[in-house]
């Protein structure tokens, strides 16, 4: 008698589950209570137990592949036995249309329809045609992105062929360097946790205080060079920012719904106030160019934002957004993020002020900064680290060149 | 390979089984002496008899009831309905006893019957003799229900329902006797629960049988010349078992399907096959199914309506551009 192995509820809030390991390999003897496999569950990495033994006959879930809970994950049983059964139940629909059989008695036996529960997705609802779905589905393009020509709006399969070729998903742009990098349970977890209670983003703010004394200087001292690009104080934290970024990948990066997208390239938005709105021109590599290319690159795209002269290529695909209300007098402020990037600085003005330094009551120039993380992709720690290297750089501006 | 006419393919299936079996007979309204109103028993009372080709009188229950009784002491009877129309007045007979013998009495009868007739509209026969009941014996389980659409399927379906152990109800196109085809000779067969592929094609699926074919392949014709639409064209010869396989495997390439029918649309044949595609193939579909049926009115005597009352080529090609989204 073949026992089924499924996907069984390891913790009390565990919808589904991920194999990360098999300790078992089909034809294996396996005995009741042996560990098959590692299965990482929204909380932890936990162990699946055999409920039977006998032969590990089947492995129909994966290394790597999630499953829902309740569903088959192996087949054990004895070496001779025929298990096809068990297994073409879970590949292939039941057969469902009562035919008329061979006599009457046949015909009179109805056959009834056994039916699986219907994917439950977020989000807004696409009218698609149910073959569209599955070709999206299959090609990994996101239904959102095309647009349907059936009735209503309708995506039918001939939209979802002529989005094919181009993956309509990525923004042009940031087509340079990344890694896709899969979510994992707890990070599932925390993503749809975390955008119910505040979404669709779910935001969090750091907030510190930098001491600008040294930067103010060098600030001074690279504008006495020679009657190049004055360099403002924004420029240098452009250049702190991009800097960080390379040390911290996990700050510089995309939420792309079920997978987190790491740049490896640094394209800055900074935010420029415009007539009717704002809008963020990128500066592409920021962290490859010198203070001197930032300062020049900055003055004329905002040059040109205000002149509503940019090309849509200089404000999408960014990677991190710095946002500077300083000049407002903004002591501090919390920016909203811009999806899909999963942070933004807030920049606030320079100003004197007393502060405890060594036992002594100081005025020093400082400047506090928050920064938005959203909250699917960063963590706590993991934005306070960032920051905390930004704070350093710009107390310390020779760590740009270190 | 011989050119028969509908009508004379049915009659040699008939006279070929009655040549291989002595237990098949017929039995109808003027089957014997007048060659059967529809000419299709034309000559088998000279051959095989009285005793095996039988006149009734105007009696549909009593000799629908007789031939129950005959199949199931043994005999293999071949009922005639002078048409389908008629049919209605021995419908007891058919449902209440052919249908149900086998079950109720636990397979110790069997009834070897087969019920045939012309069936479907016919041209200017009014309300009660111009109309379509394949949906009503297709509800019953215990009946197979046979329709062919041209001269060969007429033979070998017959002679496939004629060695049937189980009751079938064998509908014959009224207007389709006089249509000709290549038929093969002899011992032709064709198996029931299978639908046959009248034309292939990568569009769109238009599934029909009987009458219908005709206006579907026409249509098909006319779309992949004026339209550019490649029309598969599936005939599913017998409505019950149905050949759900070759239906599903059509519509997973196609993505869309028309079903073209004679009758009314309301739990009609086309609601049964709608419900099927749905069920099993639902992630393939880019469009609803539609379908192409009678008007949803007893069938009018004048000309122009009843034209306008009966599934036509035009009708066909509208819906299949609605399937493409290229109306």
């Amino acid at each position: 008698m073949a026992t089924k192995v499924i996907m069984e509820a390891l913790s009390p809030t565990m919808e589904e589950g991920q194999v990360t390991k098999w300790f078992k390999g089909e034809g294996d003897k396996v005995a009741s209570g042996d560990t098959l496999a590692e299965v990482e569950t929204d909380k932890a990495i936990m162990e699946l137990v055999a409920r039977g033994a006998g032969v590990l006959r089947k492995i129909v879930v994966p290394e790597g592949k999630t499953v829902d809970v309740g569903s088959l994950v192996a087949v054990i049983g004895s070496a001779e036995e025929d298990i096809s059964s068990l297994i073409v139940a879970i590949a292939s629909p039941p057969d469902v249309a009562p035919s008329n059989g061979d006599s009457a008695g046949d015909a009179a036996a109805s056959t009834s329809a056994t039916s699986t529960p219907p994917s439950t997705g977020d989000g807004a609802r696409v009218k698609a045609s149910p073959v569209a779905k599955r070709m999206a589905s299959d090609r990994g393009i996101d239904l959102a992105s095309i647009e349907g020509s059936g009735p209503g709006g309708r995506v039918i399969k001939r939209d979802v062929e002529g989005a094919a070729g181009a993956p309509a998903a990525v923004p042009d742009g940031a087509a340079g360097g990344f890694e896709d990098v899969p979510l994992t349970q707890i990070r599932k977890t925390i993503a749809r946790r975390l955008g119910q209670s505040m979404g669709p983003i779910p935001h969090f703010f750091l907030t510190t205080e930098i001491d600008m004394e040294r930067a103010a200087e060098a600030r001074t001292a690279l504008n006495a060079l020679d009657d190049g690009p004055r360099i403002s104080y924004n420029d240098i934290v452009l250049k702190v920012v991009a800097a960080a970024l390379t040390q911290h990948r996990a700050c510089n990066a995309w939420w792309q719904d079920d997978h987190i997208r790491y740049f490896n390239e640094v394209h800055l938005g900074v935010a420029v106030a415009v007539e009717d709105g704002l809008i963020t021109p990128l500066v592409r590599n920021a962290d490859l160019k010198t203070l001197r290319q930032i300062a020049t690159e900055v003055r004329d795209l905002a040059g040109r934002a205000r002149e509503k002269r940019l090309r849509p290529e200089e404000y999408t695909g960014g990677t991190f957004t710095v946002s500077n209300l300083g000049m407002f007098d903004i002591d501090q402020f919390t920016g909203v993020i811009n999806p899909p990037e999963a942070g933004l600085l807030a920049v606030g003005s320079m100003v004197e002020k007393p502060v405890a330094e060594d036992g002594q009551i100081v005025v020093k120039k400082r400047m506090r900064v928050t920064m938005s993380c959203d909250h699917r992709v960063i963590d706590g720690a993991t934005g306070a680290q960032f920051l905390q290297t930004v704070r350093r750089m710009l107390e310390n501006p020779m760590a740009i060149v270190w | 390979m011989p050119i028969l006419t509908y009508r004379d393919a049915l009659t040699e299936a008939l006279r070929e089984e009655m040549e291989r079996d002595p237990d098949v007979f017929l039995m109808g309204e003027e089957v014997a002496e007048y060659d059967g109103a529809y000419k299709v028993s034309r000559g088998l009372l000279d051959t095989f008899g009285d005793k095996r080709v039988v006149d009734t009188p105007i009696t549909e229950l009593g000799f629908a009831g007789l031939g129950v009784g005959a199949a199931m002491a043994g005999l293999r009877p071949i009922i005639e309905f002078m048409t389908f129309n008629f049919a209605l007045l021995a419908i007891d007979q058919i449902v209440n006893n052919a249908a149900k013998i086998s079950y109720m009495s636990g397979g110790q009868f069997r009834v070897p019957i087969v019920f045939r007739g012309p069936s479907g509209g016919a041209l200017q026969l009014a309300g009660q003799h111009s109309q379509t009941f394949d949906s009503w014996y297709a509800n019953v389980p215990g009946l197979k229900v046979v329709a062919p659409a041209t001269p060969a399927d007429a033979k070998g379906l017959l002679k496939t329902s004629i060695r049937d152990n189980n009751p079938v109800i064998f509908l014959e196109g009224e207007m389709l006797y006089n249509t000709k085809g290549e038929v093969p000779d002899g011992e032709h067969l064709v198996p029931l629960g299978k639908a046959d592929v009248k034309r292939e094609g990568s569009d769109v699926t238009i599934v029909c049988y009987a009458k219908s074919v005709a206006p579907a392949l026409k249509a098909a014709d006319t779309l992949q010349r004026e339209a550019g639409i490649s029309c598969e064209v599936i005939d599913i010869r017998t409505i019950r078992p149905l050949d759900t396989d070759t239906l599903i495997d059509s519509v997973r390439k196609t993505n869309r399907g028309v079903i073209v029918e004679e009758g009314w649309p309301y739990s009609g044949i086309g609601a049964q096959l709608v419900d099927t595609i749905q069920r099993e193939a639902f992630d393939e579909l880019d469009a609803p199914l539609l379908r192409v049926t009678g008007a949803d009115v007893p069938m009018p005597y004048n000309k122009k309506l009843e034209r306008a009352a009966k599934p036509n080529p035009q009708k066909v090609i509208d819906a299949v551009k609605q399937v493409t989204y290229t109306a």
